[in-house]
Protein backbone atom coordinates (compact mmCIF):
# COMPACT_ATOMS: atom_id res chain seq x y z
CA UNK A 1 0.00 0.00 0.00
CA UNK A 2 1.08 3.57 -0.20
CA UNK A 3 0.56 6.62 2.07
CA UNK A 4 -2.95 7.49 0.04
CA UNK A 5 -3.94 3.67 0.28
CA UNK A 6 -3.84 2.52 -2.84
CA UNK A 7 -2.73 -0.55 -3.79
CA UNK A 8 0.94 -0.48 -5.38
CA UNK A 9 0.07 -2.16 -8.83
CA UNK A 10 2.75 -4.73 -10.04
CA UNK A 11 2.53 -5.92 -13.20
CA UNK A 12 2.85 -9.21 -14.40
CA UNK A 13 4.87 -10.00 -17.50
CA UNK A 14 5.37 -13.49 -19.53
CA UNK A 15 8.73 -13.44 -21.27
CA UNK A 16 9.17 -16.58 -23.71
CA UNK A 17 11.09 -17.76 -26.83
CA UNK A 18 9.85 -19.10 -29.89
CA UNK A 19 9.31 -22.36 -31.03
CA UNK A 20 13.10 -23.09 -33.15
CA UNK A 21 14.79 -20.78 -30.51
CA UNK A 22 17.12 -22.31 -27.77
CA UNK A 23 18.92 -19.32 -26.36
CA UNK A 24 18.59 -18.53 -22.87
CA UNK A 25 21.26 -15.47 -22.34
CA UNK A 26 18.58 -13.09 -23.73
CA UNK A 27 15.66 -14.36 -21.76
CA UNK A 28 17.65 -13.73 -18.67
CA UNK A 29 18.38 -10.56 -19.65
CA UNK A 30 14.75 -9.38 -20.24
CA UNK A 31 13.69 -11.15 -17.07
CA UNK A 32 16.03 -8.41 -15.13
CA UNK A 33 15.02 -5.48 -16.92
CA UNK A 34 11.24 -5.82 -16.45
CA UNK A 35 11.97 -6.41 -13.03
CA UNK A 36 14.05 -3.64 -12.86
CA UNK A 37 10.58 -1.72 -14.04
CA UNK A 38 9.00 -3.29 -11.68
CA UNK A 39 7.24 -6.66 -13.21
CA UNK A 40 6.46 -9.98 -11.28
CA UNK A 41 8.17 -12.21 -14.59
CA UNK A 42 7.36 -15.26 -15.51
CA UNK A 43 10.00 -16.78 -17.79
CA UNK A 44 8.57 -19.97 -19.56
CA UNK A 45 12.13 -20.49 -21.45
CA UNK A 46 13.33 -22.06 -24.73
CA UNK A 47 11.81 -23.72 -27.48
CA UNK A 48 8.14 -22.65 -26.04
CA UNK A 49 5.08 -24.24 -28.73
CA UNK A 50 2.76 -21.74 -29.35
CA UNK A 51 0.27 -24.20 -27.34
CA UNK A 52 2.46 -23.93 -24.16
CA UNK A 53 2.58 -20.12 -24.75
CA UNK A 54 -1.14 -19.83 -24.73
CA UNK A 55 -1.90 -22.39 -21.89
CA UNK A 56 0.35 -19.86 -19.84
CA UNK A 57 -1.08 -16.95 -20.92
CA UNK A 58 -4.30 -18.04 -19.92
CA UNK A 59 -3.38 -19.23 -16.49
CA UNK A 60 -1.10 -16.12 -15.95
CA UNK A 61 -3.48 -13.16 -17.22
CA UNK A 62 -0.19 -10.91 -17.87
CA UNK A 63 0.01 -7.75 -19.00
CA UNK A 64 2.38 -8.10 -21.05
CA UNK A 65 3.41 -10.57 -23.20
CA UNK A 66 7.02 -10.19 -24.37
CA UNK A 67 8.67 -13.09 -27.14
CA UNK A 68 12.39 -13.08 -27.51
CA UNK A 69 14.51 -14.16 -30.24
CA UNK A 70 18.34 -13.99 -31.45
CA UNK A 71 18.15 -17.26 -33.52
CA UNK A 72 17.76 -15.86 -37.29
CA UNK A 73 15.02 -17.70 -37.03
CA UNK A 74 12.72 -14.76 -35.09
CA UNK A 75 10.04 -13.41 -37.85
CA UNK A 76 9.00 -16.76 -39.11
CA UNK A 77 8.43 -18.48 -36.19
CA UNK A 78 6.63 -14.75 -34.80
CA UNK A 79 4.31 -14.60 -38.03
CA UNK A 80 3.01 -18.25 -37.25
CA UNK A 81 2.39 -17.68 -33.42
CA UNK A 82 0.32 -14.35 -34.53
CA UNK A 83 -1.51 -16.53 -36.75
CA UNK A 84 -3.24 -18.24 -33.99
CA UNK A 85 -2.45 -16.24 -30.78
CA UNK A 86 -5.08 -13.48 -31.32
CA UNK A 87 -7.45 -15.88 -32.07
CA UNK A 88 -7.49 -17.47 -28.41
CA UNK A 89 -10.80 -15.89 -26.52
CA UNK A 90 -9.14 -13.82 -23.65
CA UNK A 91 -6.00 -12.81 -25.58
CA UNK A 92 -7.43 -10.81 -27.89
CA UNK A 93 -6.11 -7.66 -26.49
CA UNK A 94 -3.27 -8.47 -23.69
CA UNK A 95 0.08 -6.29 -24.99
CA UNK A 96 2.28 -8.39 -27.02
CA UNK A 97 5.46 -7.99 -28.20
CA UNK A 98 8.57 -9.29 -30.54
CA UNK A 99 11.93 -8.41 -30.33
CA UNK A 100 16.01 -9.46 -30.63
CA UNK A 101 17.72 -10.64 -34.08
CA UNK A 102 14.70 -11.31 -35.87
CA UNK A 103 16.39 -12.16 -39.38
CA UNK A 104 19.44 -13.95 -40.01
CA UNK A 105 22.16 -11.67 -39.47
CA UNK A 106 23.38 -9.11 -41.57
CA UNK A 107 20.28 -8.80 -43.13
CA UNK A 108 17.98 -6.30 -41.31
CA UNK A 109 14.36 -6.22 -43.23
CA UNK A 110 12.63 -3.04 -42.26
CA UNK A 111 9.56 -4.97 -43.89
CA UNK A 112 9.62 -7.50 -40.60
CA UNK A 113 8.01 -4.93 -37.92
CA UNK A 114 5.42 -3.66 -40.35
CA UNK A 115 4.27 -7.26 -41.20
CA UNK A 116 4.43 -8.42 -37.83
CA UNK A 117 2.52 -5.29 -36.47
CA UNK A 118 0.02 -5.86 -39.19
CA UNK A 119 -0.24 -9.66 -38.15
CA UNK A 120 -1.54 -8.61 -34.46
CA UNK A 121 1.45 -7.32 -32.43
CA UNK A 122 1.69 -4.27 -30.81
CA UNK A 123 5.22 -3.73 -31.34
CA UNK A 124 8.17 -4.46 -32.69
CA UNK A 125 11.80 -3.91 -31.00
CA UNK A 126 15.91 -4.46 -32.99
CA UNK A 127 18.47 -5.71 -30.53
CA UNK A 128 19.74 -2.07 -29.94
CA UNK A 129 16.31 -0.50 -29.20
CA UNK A 130 15.72 -1.50 -25.41
CA UNK A 131 14.89 2.13 -24.85
CA UNK A 132 12.17 2.50 -27.20
CA UNK A 133 10.79 -0.48 -25.25
CA UNK A 134 11.11 0.30 -22.05
CA UNK A 135 9.10 3.89 -23.50
CA UNK A 136 6.45 1.23 -24.68
CA UNK A 137 6.26 -0.43 -21.22
CA UNK A 138 5.90 2.98 -19.76
CA UNK A 139 3.36 4.42 -21.99
CA UNK A 140 1.56 1.47 -21.56
CA UNK A 141 1.08 2.17 -17.71
CA UNK A 142 3.24 -0.92 -16.98
CA UNK A 143 6.03 0.59 -15.00
CA UNK A 144 6.46 0.39 -11.35
CA UNK A 145 9.77 1.29 -10.55
CA UNK A 146 12.86 3.39 -12.13
CA UNK B 1 50.58 -49.97 -19.05
CA UNK B 2 49.52 -52.97 -21.04
CA UNK B 3 48.10 -51.16 -24.46
CA UNK B 4 44.63 -52.77 -25.54
CA UNK B 5 44.07 -54.56 -29.18
CA UNK B 6 43.03 -52.33 -31.51
CA UNK B 7 41.83 -48.53 -31.20
CA UNK B 8 41.36 -46.88 -27.45
CA UNK B 9 40.97 -43.59 -26.82
CA UNK B 10 41.02 -43.77 -23.34
CA UNK B 11 44.41 -45.55 -23.67
CA UNK B 12 45.88 -42.91 -26.19
CA UNK B 13 45.43 -39.95 -23.92
CA UNK B 14 46.60 -41.69 -20.91
CA UNK B 15 50.01 -42.14 -22.62
CA UNK B 16 50.33 -38.68 -23.68
CA UNK B 17 49.36 -37.85 -20.50
CA UNK B 18 52.26 -40.05 -19.46
CA UNK B 19 54.81 -39.14 -21.46
CA UNK B 20 53.82 -35.11 -20.56
CA UNK B 21 51.91 -34.34 -24.07
CA UNK B 22 48.59 -32.72 -23.86
CA UNK B 23 46.20 -33.53 -26.23
CA UNK B 24 44.98 -31.15 -28.35
CA UNK B 25 41.44 -31.36 -30.21
CA UNK B 26 39.43 -29.53 -32.35
CA UNK B 27 35.28 -29.11 -32.50
CA UNK B 28 35.91 -29.73 -36.17
CA UNK B 29 32.06 -31.16 -38.16
CA UNK B 30 31.39 -30.96 -41.92
CA UNK B 31 28.64 -31.90 -43.57
CA UNK B 32 30.45 -33.48 -47.24
CA UNK B 33 32.07 -37.15 -46.32
CA UNK B 34 35.55 -36.23 -48.52
CA UNK B 35 35.57 -32.95 -46.76
CA UNK B 36 35.18 -34.47 -43.16
CA UNK B 37 37.95 -36.91 -44.68
CA UNK B 38 40.02 -34.14 -45.10
CA UNK B 39 39.47 -32.67 -41.96
CA UNK B 40 40.49 -35.34 -39.77
CA UNK B 41 43.62 -35.94 -42.25
CA UNK B 42 44.06 -32.41 -41.44
CA UNK B 43 44.10 -32.88 -37.64
CA UNK B 44 45.90 -35.98 -37.54
CA UNK B 45 48.91 -35.05 -39.77
CA UNK B 46 49.10 -31.46 -37.21
CA UNK B 47 52.12 -30.92 -35.82
CA UNK B 48 50.46 -31.90 -32.57
CA UNK B 49 49.05 -34.80 -30.06
CA UNK B 50 45.96 -34.74 -31.83
CA UNK B 51 42.49 -36.75 -31.73
CA UNK B 52 40.36 -36.42 -34.21
CA UNK B 53 36.79 -34.91 -34.14
CA UNK B 54 33.48 -35.70 -35.91
CA UNK B 55 30.61 -33.10 -34.95
CA UNK B 56 27.62 -33.87 -35.79
CA UNK B 57 24.52 -31.21 -37.42
CA UNK B 58 21.78 -29.80 -35.68
CA UNK B 59 19.47 -31.92 -37.40
CA UNK B 60 20.78 -35.15 -36.23
CA UNK B 61 21.20 -33.71 -32.55
CA UNK B 62 17.56 -33.16 -32.68
CA UNK B 63 16.46 -36.20 -33.84
CA UNK B 64 15.11 -34.39 -36.82
CA UNK B 65 16.98 -37.41 -39.63
CA UNK B 66 14.58 -37.09 -42.53
CA UNK B 67 15.29 -32.58 -42.65
CA UNK B 68 18.97 -34.08 -42.71
CA UNK B 69 18.07 -36.58 -45.28
CA UNK B 70 15.64 -33.99 -47.49
CA UNK B 71 18.94 -31.34 -47.03
CA UNK B 72 21.76 -34.05 -48.51
CA UNK B 73 18.80 -34.81 -51.32
CA UNK B 74 18.54 -30.84 -51.61
CA UNK B 75 22.39 -29.83 -51.85
CA UNK B 76 21.52 -27.87 -48.97
CA UNK B 77 25.49 -27.94 -46.44
CA UNK B 78 23.95 -28.74 -43.28
CA UNK B 79 26.33 -27.63 -39.80
CA UNK B 80 28.24 -31.29 -39.26
CA UNK B 81 28.11 -34.35 -40.26
CA UNK B 82 24.64 -36.29 -40.27
CA UNK B 83 26.39 -40.03 -38.91
CA UNK B 84 22.74 -41.19 -38.97
CA UNK B 85 21.88 -40.19 -42.97
CA UNK B 86 24.84 -40.72 -44.86
CA UNK B 87 25.26 -44.72 -45.81
CA UNK B 88 27.51 -46.42 -43.34
CA UNK B 89 29.53 -47.38 -46.28
CA UNK B 90 30.33 -43.76 -47.19
CA UNK B 91 31.12 -43.21 -43.96
CA UNK B 92 33.94 -46.16 -43.09
CA UNK B 93 35.17 -45.04 -46.61
CA UNK B 94 35.24 -41.14 -45.34
CA UNK B 95 36.99 -43.13 -42.05
CA UNK B 96 39.25 -45.42 -43.30
CA UNK B 97 43.26 -45.73 -42.55
CA UNK B 98 42.24 -42.71 -40.91
CA UNK B 99 40.37 -43.39 -37.11
CA UNK B 100 43.28 -45.64 -35.84
CA UNK B 101 45.43 -46.65 -32.93
CA UNK B 102 47.31 -43.63 -33.40
CA UNK B 103 44.88 -41.43 -34.40
CA UNK B 104 41.47 -42.24 -32.15
CA UNK B 105 38.23 -40.15 -33.46
CA UNK B 106 35.54 -38.99 -31.15
CA UNK B 107 31.63 -38.71 -32.29
CA UNK B 108 30.45 -34.73 -30.93
CA UNK B 109 26.22 -34.28 -30.89
CA UNK B 110 24.36 -32.55 -28.30
CA UNK B 111 21.58 -34.77 -28.06
CA UNK B 112 19.23 -35.46 -25.36
CA UNK B 113 17.96 -38.86 -27.35
CA UNK B 114 20.95 -39.76 -28.76
CA UNK B 115 19.98 -44.02 -29.52
CA UNK B 116 20.42 -43.50 -33.41
CA UNK B 117 23.61 -41.68 -33.31
CA UNK B 118 24.76 -44.51 -30.80
CA UNK B 119 23.45 -47.01 -32.68
CA UNK B 120 25.78 -45.48 -35.77
CA UNK B 121 28.84 -44.83 -33.93
CA UNK B 122 28.82 -48.42 -33.04
CA UNK B 123 28.07 -49.73 -36.30
CA UNK B 124 30.89 -47.69 -37.68
CA UNK B 125 33.55 -49.01 -35.03
CA UNK B 126 33.65 -45.57 -33.42
CA UNK B 127 33.90 -46.04 -29.73
CA UNK B 128 34.42 -42.72 -28.31
CA UNK B 129 32.12 -40.27 -27.71
CA UNK B 130 30.64 -37.43 -25.49
CA UNK B 131 27.46 -35.75 -23.50
CA UNK B 132 25.06 -36.71 -20.31
CA UNK B 133 21.42 -36.85 -19.05
CA UNK B 134 22.05 -33.23 -17.71
CA UNK B 135 24.34 -31.76 -19.40
CA UNK B 136 23.08 -32.25 -23.30
CA UNK B 137 19.47 -32.26 -21.87
CA UNK B 138 19.17 -28.72 -18.83
CA UNK B 139 21.14 -26.13 -20.80
CA UNK B 140 18.66 -27.07 -24.67
CA UNK B 141 15.47 -27.20 -25.21
CA UNK B 142 12.62 -28.69 -22.72
CA UNK B 143 12.94 -32.36 -22.78
CA UNK B 144 12.28 -33.79 -19.38
CA UNK B 145 15.01 -34.26 -17.47
CA UNK B 146 14.08 -38.61 -16.59
CA UNK B 147 13.51 -38.61 -20.09
CA UNK B 148 16.97 -37.76 -20.91
CA UNK B 149 18.32 -40.08 -18.23
CA UNK B 150 16.31 -42.97 -19.70
CA UNK B 151 17.43 -42.30 -23.22
CA UNK B 152 20.83 -41.64 -21.56
CA UNK B 153 21.01 -44.92 -20.01
CA UNK B 154 19.74 -46.61 -22.97
CA UNK B 155 22.46 -45.40 -25.24
CA UNK B 156 25.11 -45.78 -22.77
CA UNK B 157 24.54 -49.58 -22.63
CA UNK B 158 24.12 -49.86 -25.69
CA UNK B 159 27.70 -48.66 -26.08
CA UNK B 160 29.09 -50.16 -23.29
CA UNK B 161 27.84 -53.77 -24.11
CA UNK B 162 29.81 -53.37 -27.91
CA UNK B 163 32.89 -53.62 -26.14
CA UNK B 164 35.10 -56.52 -26.79
CA UNK B 165 38.77 -57.26 -28.20
CA UNK B 166 38.97 -54.35 -30.50
CA UNK B 167 36.25 -52.19 -29.24
CA UNK B 168 37.07 -49.99 -26.36
CA UNK B 169 34.40 -47.06 -25.76
CA UNK B 170 35.18 -43.93 -24.07
CA UNK B 171 32.55 -41.83 -23.11
CA UNK B 172 32.83 -37.93 -22.13
CA UNK B 173 30.94 -35.53 -19.85
CA UNK B 174 29.94 -32.54 -21.07
CA UNK B 175 28.75 -31.50 -17.43
CA UNK B 176 31.85 -29.21 -16.65
CA UNK B 177 30.89 -27.27 -19.50
CA UNK B 178 26.97 -26.05 -18.30
CA UNK B 179 25.47 -22.90 -20.02
CA UNK B 180 28.72 -22.18 -20.97
CA UNK B 181 29.71 -19.34 -18.51
CA UNK B 182 29.10 -17.74 -15.27
CA UNK B 183 28.55 -20.81 -13.46
CA UNK B 184 30.58 -21.59 -10.50
CA UNK B 185 33.06 -24.57 -10.63
CA UNK B 186 31.87 -26.38 -7.93
CA UNK B 187 28.81 -27.50 -9.06
CA UNK B 188 30.56 -27.72 -12.73
CA UNK B 189 32.95 -30.31 -10.95
CA UNK B 190 30.02 -31.75 -9.28
CA UNK B 191 28.14 -32.44 -12.32
CA UNK B 192 30.86 -33.86 -14.55
CA UNK B 193 31.76 -36.30 -11.92
CA UNK B 194 28.09 -37.59 -11.23
CA UNK B 195 28.02 -37.99 -15.15
CA UNK B 196 30.88 -39.80 -15.20
CA UNK B 197 29.65 -42.28 -11.98
CA UNK B 198 26.62 -42.43 -14.20
CA UNK B 199 28.54 -43.73 -17.12
CA UNK B 200 30.63 -46.18 -15.25
CA UNK B 201 26.97 -47.21 -13.52
CA UNK B 202 25.69 -48.72 -17.27
CA UNK B 203 28.73 -49.95 -18.24
CA UNK B 204 31.19 -48.05 -19.47
CA UNK B 205 34.70 -48.42 -18.35
CA UNK B 206 36.72 -45.42 -19.73
CA UNK B 207 35.23 -41.96 -19.33
CA UNK B 208 37.02 -37.88 -19.16
CA UNK B 209 35.37 -35.62 -17.22
CA UNK B 210 35.37 -31.92 -18.72
CA UNK B 211 35.84 -28.38 -16.97
CA UNK B 212 35.35 -25.00 -19.33
CA UNK B 213 37.46 -22.45 -18.84
CA UNK B 214 36.11 -19.62 -16.57
CA UNK B 215 36.64 -16.21 -15.66
CA UNK B 216 39.80 -16.79 -13.19
CA UNK B 217 43.14 -18.73 -13.98
CA UNK B 218 43.74 -20.01 -10.19
CA UNK B 219 40.09 -20.64 -9.70
CA UNK B 220 40.01 -23.04 -12.54
CA UNK B 221 43.39 -24.69 -11.51
CA UNK B 222 41.52 -25.30 -8.31
CA UNK B 223 38.68 -27.01 -10.17
CA UNK B 224 40.35 -28.92 -12.23
CA UNK B 225 42.29 -30.53 -9.53
CA UNK B 226 39.08 -30.74 -7.04
CA UNK B 227 37.92 -32.61 -10.57
CA UNK B 228 41.01 -34.79 -10.40
CA UNK B 229 40.62 -35.53 -6.44
CA UNK B 230 36.90 -36.76 -6.57
CA UNK B 231 37.26 -39.00 -9.55
CA UNK B 232 40.61 -40.73 -7.66
CA UNK B 233 37.84 -41.20 -4.98
CA UNK B 234 34.78 -42.21 -6.92
CA UNK B 235 35.78 -43.94 -9.93
CA UNK B 236 38.41 -46.00 -8.38
CA UNK B 237 37.86 -49.47 -11.04
CA UNK B 238 37.81 -47.13 -14.12
CA UNK B 239 40.34 -45.15 -16.69
CA UNK B 240 39.49 -41.93 -16.66
CA UNK B 241 41.05 -38.40 -17.85
CA UNK B 242 39.73 -34.24 -17.37
CA UNK B 243 39.67 -32.81 -20.53
CA UNK B 244 39.51 -28.88 -20.62
CA UNK B 245 37.30 -26.48 -22.48
CA UNK B 246 39.11 -23.22 -24.01
CA UNK B 247 36.63 -20.45 -22.65
CA UNK B 248 32.92 -21.20 -24.01
CA UNK B 249 31.14 -18.13 -23.26
CA UNK B 250 32.01 -14.38 -25.01
CA UNK B 251 35.26 -14.52 -26.76
CA UNK B 252 37.46 -11.16 -26.93
CA UNK B 253 36.75 -8.96 -29.88
CA UNK B 254 40.72 -8.24 -31.16
CA UNK B 255 42.52 -11.18 -32.25
CA UNK B 256 45.50 -10.39 -29.81
CA UNK B 257 43.03 -10.77 -26.95
CA UNK B 258 41.32 -14.11 -28.43
CA UNK B 259 45.02 -15.40 -29.01
CA UNK B 260 46.02 -14.50 -24.95
CA UNK B 261 42.77 -15.85 -23.80
CA UNK B 262 43.50 -19.26 -26.05
CA UNK B 263 47.04 -19.80 -24.44
CA UNK B 264 46.07 -18.86 -20.74
CA UNK B 265 43.41 -21.94 -21.41
CA UNK B 266 46.51 -24.06 -22.50
CA UNK B 267 48.63 -23.08 -19.49
CA UNK B 268 45.72 -23.77 -16.91
CA UNK B 269 45.03 -27.29 -18.90
CA UNK B 270 48.35 -28.54 -18.74
CA UNK B 271 49.74 -26.78 -15.08
CA UNK B 272 46.41 -28.46 -13.54
CA UNK B 273 46.99 -32.28 -14.81
CA UNK B 274 43.99 -31.93 -17.94
CA UNK B 275 45.28 -34.17 -20.23
CA UNK B 276 43.13 -33.06 -23.12
CA UNK B 277 41.81 -29.62 -24.29
CA UNK B 278 39.46 -28.86 -26.79
CA UNK B 279 40.81 -25.64 -28.62
CA UNK B 280 39.25 -22.58 -30.08
CA UNK B 281 39.64 -21.31 -33.24
CA UNK B 282 39.45 -17.34 -33.51
CA UNK B 283 36.76 -17.57 -36.53
CA UNK B 284 33.99 -19.75 -34.37
CA UNK B 285 32.04 -16.76 -33.38
CA UNK B 286 31.36 -15.78 -36.67
CA UNK B 287 30.92 -19.39 -38.96
CA UNK B 288 32.20 -22.70 -39.36
CA UNK B 289 36.04 -22.60 -39.43
CA UNK B 290 38.37 -24.03 -42.16
CA UNK B 291 40.45 -27.18 -42.01
CA UNK B 292 43.41 -24.57 -41.92
CA UNK B 293 42.20 -22.59 -39.14
CA UNK B 294 41.64 -25.50 -37.16
CA UNK B 295 45.02 -26.67 -37.58
CA UNK B 296 46.93 -23.33 -37.01
CA UNK B 297 45.16 -23.53 -33.94
CA UNK B 298 45.77 -26.97 -33.06
CA UNK B 299 49.63 -26.23 -33.51
CA UNK B 300 49.46 -22.73 -31.66
CA UNK B 301 47.81 -24.84 -28.64
CA UNK B 302 50.21 -27.86 -28.76
CA UNK B 303 53.55 -25.40 -28.78
CA UNK B 304 52.01 -23.47 -25.74
CA UNK B 305 51.62 -26.83 -23.77
CA UNK B 306 54.84 -27.87 -24.66
CA UNK B 307 56.50 -24.75 -23.06
CA UNK B 308 54.48 -25.24 -20.11
CA UNK B 309 54.93 -27.61 -17.22
CA UNK B 310 52.42 -29.54 -14.59
CA UNK B 311 52.65 -27.09 -11.27
CA UNK B 312 54.48 -28.43 -8.68
CA UNK B 313 51.71 -27.47 -5.67
CA UNK B 314 48.67 -27.49 -5.72
CA UNK B 315 47.07 -23.95 -5.75
CA UNK B 316 45.69 -22.46 -2.79
CA UNK B 317 42.38 -23.75 -1.71
CA UNK B 318 38.98 -21.84 -1.31
CA UNK B 319 35.90 -23.82 -1.36
CA UNK B 320 35.66 -25.83 -4.65
CA UNK B 321 36.49 -29.03 -3.80
CA UNK B 322 34.03 -28.67 -0.66
CA UNK B 323 31.26 -27.29 -2.66
CA UNK B 324 31.82 -30.35 -5.19
CA UNK B 325 32.08 -32.66 -2.73
CA UNK B 326 28.77 -31.63 -0.66
CA UNK B 327 27.05 -31.26 -3.89
CA UNK B 328 27.71 -35.20 -4.87
CA UNK B 329 27.51 -36.54 -1.40
CA UNK B 330 23.79 -34.68 -1.44
CA UNK B 331 22.56 -36.38 -4.59
CA UNK B 332 24.36 -40.22 -3.75
CA UNK B 333 22.30 -39.72 -0.55
CA UNK B 334 19.00 -39.54 -2.51
CA UNK B 335 19.95 -42.57 -4.38
CA UNK B 336 23.65 -44.19 -5.17
CA UNK B 337 21.96 -44.85 -8.32
CA UNK B 338 23.20 -41.50 -10.49
CA UNK B 339 20.15 -41.55 -13.17
CA UNK B 340 17.75 -42.31 -10.51
CA UNK B 341 19.16 -39.24 -8.22
CA UNK B 342 19.80 -36.90 -10.52
CA UNK B 343 16.11 -35.93 -11.86
CA UNK B 344 15.09 -35.73 -8.12
CA UNK B 345 17.71 -34.04 -7.31
CA UNK B 346 16.95 -31.46 -9.17
CA UNK B 347 13.48 -31.50 -8.29
CA UNK B 348 14.35 -30.65 -4.78
CA UNK B 349 16.61 -28.01 -5.94
CA UNK B 350 19.61 -30.06 -4.07
CA UNK B 351 21.59 -29.64 -7.92
CA UNK B 352 19.77 -26.02 -9.33
CA UNK B 353 22.08 -24.01 -12.69
CA UNK B 354 22.16 -20.75 -12.24
CA UNK B 355 20.68 -18.68 -15.37
CA UNK B 356 19.18 -22.17 -16.17
CA UNK B 357 15.69 -21.83 -17.41
CA UNK B 358 14.82 -25.39 -18.15
CA UNK B 359 11.14 -26.40 -16.39
CA UNK B 360 12.61 -29.18 -14.06
CA UNK B 361 15.68 -26.75 -13.02
CA UNK B 362 14.45 -24.80 -9.91
CA UNK B 363 16.18 -21.44 -10.90
CA UNK B 364 16.64 -20.20 -7.42
CA UNK B 365 20.46 -20.10 -7.56
CA UNK B 366 22.34 -16.98 -9.04
CA UNK B 367 26.09 -16.22 -9.53
CA UNK B 368 28.04 -13.31 -9.12
CA UNK B 369 31.66 -11.93 -9.78
CA UNK B 370 33.80 -11.16 -6.65
CA UNK B 371 35.88 -8.02 -7.06
CA UNK B 372 39.14 -10.57 -7.88
CA UNK B 373 36.79 -11.81 -10.73
CA UNK B 374 36.28 -15.43 -8.92
CA UNK B 375 32.67 -16.96 -10.25
CA UNK B 376 30.98 -16.82 -6.36
CA UNK B 377 27.78 -17.75 -5.48
CA UNK B 378 25.15 -14.80 -4.91
CA UNK B 379 22.37 -17.30 -3.60
CA UNK B 380 21.98 -21.01 -3.27
CA UNK B 381 18.74 -22.07 -2.90
CA UNK B 382 17.85 -25.34 -2.03
CA UNK B 383 21.92 -26.53 -2.71
CA UNK B 384 23.50 -27.71 0.22
CA UNK B 385 26.30 -25.55 0.09
CA UNK B 386 26.44 -21.29 1.31
CA UNK B 387 27.50 -18.71 -0.18
CA UNK B 388 30.48 -17.12 1.42
CA UNK B 389 30.14 -14.19 3.11
CA UNK B 390 30.93 -10.87 1.61
CA UNK B 391 30.43 -7.38 2.14
CA UNK B 392 30.87 -7.27 -2.07
CA UNK B 393 28.50 -9.23 -2.96
CA UNK B 394 25.92 -7.46 -4.87
CA UNK B 395 21.86 -7.11 -3.16
CA UNK B 396 20.18 -8.53 -6.36
CA UNK B 397 21.79 -8.95 -9.80
CA UNK B 398 20.75 -6.27 -12.10
CA UNK B 399 20.68 -5.87 -15.83
CA UNK B 400 23.78 -4.06 -15.82
CA UNK B 401 25.23 -6.56 -13.75
CA UNK B 402 24.25 -9.35 -15.68
CA UNK B 403 25.87 -7.67 -19.02
CA UNK B 404 28.93 -7.23 -16.82
CA UNK B 405 29.45 -10.51 -16.19
CA UNK B 406 28.94 -11.92 -19.50
CA UNK B 407 31.42 -9.30 -21.16
CA UNK B 408 34.19 -9.65 -18.08
CA UNK B 409 36.53 -12.22 -19.97
CA UNK B 410 35.89 -10.77 -23.41
CA UNK B 411 36.59 -7.04 -21.96
CA UNK B 412 39.46 -8.45 -19.48
CA UNK B 413 42.01 -9.81 -22.32
CA UNK B 414 41.24 -7.60 -24.72
CA UNK B 415 42.33 -4.47 -22.47
CA UNK B 416 45.23 -7.15 -21.62
CA UNK B 417 46.20 -7.57 -25.41
CA UNK B 418 45.62 -3.45 -25.84
CA UNK B 419 47.81 -2.76 -22.67
CA UNK B 420 50.59 -5.47 -23.76
CA UNK B 421 50.83 -3.62 -27.48
CA UNK B 422 51.15 -0.47 -26.12
CA UNK B 423 53.82 -1.51 -23.80
CA UNK B 424 55.75 -3.02 -26.67
CA UNK B 425 55.79 0.75 -28.23
CA UNK B 426 56.45 2.52 -25.22
CA UNK B 427 59.56 0.25 -25.24
CA UNK B 428 60.16 0.38 -28.49
CA UNK B 429 59.99 4.16 -28.10
CA UNK B 430 62.85 3.97 -25.43
CA UNK B 431 65.21 2.31 -27.58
Amino acid sequence: MTSDGIRTFTPRSIISSTVSDSHTWNLIFMQLFLEEMGHEVINIGACVKESLLVESCLENRPDLVVISSVNGHGFNDAMSLIKHFRFVPGLERVPLVVGGKLGVEGVRDVGFSRRLIAAGFDAVFAEDELDKFKEFVTQKGLRAAA
Amino acid sequence: MRRSEGISFGDYVEEANQAGRLVVQPRMGFCDPDLMRMGLIGTKDADATTVGTLTLDSYTRTGNHEAAERALEEGIRLNGYPIVVHPRSRSLEMLRDVHGPAFPVQVRHGSSRPQDIFRALVGLGLGATEGGPVSYCLPYGRTPIFEAVDNWVESTELLAEAAGEDFHPHLESFGGCMLGQLCPPGLLVALSLLEGIFFVQHGIRSVSLSYAQQTDPAQDEEAVHALRTLASLYLPDAQWHVVFYTYMGVFPRTSAGAAMLSEQAVRTAMRAGAARIIVKTEAEAHRIPTIEENVRALEAGASVGAQTSRAEERPRSTSVLAQASALVEAVLTISEDVGRALPRAFAKGVLDLPFCLHPDNRGSTRSYLDRYGRLQWLTTGNMPISPAPSTAAPKRLATDDLLFMLHHVERLYDTKARNRAAGMTLHAADL
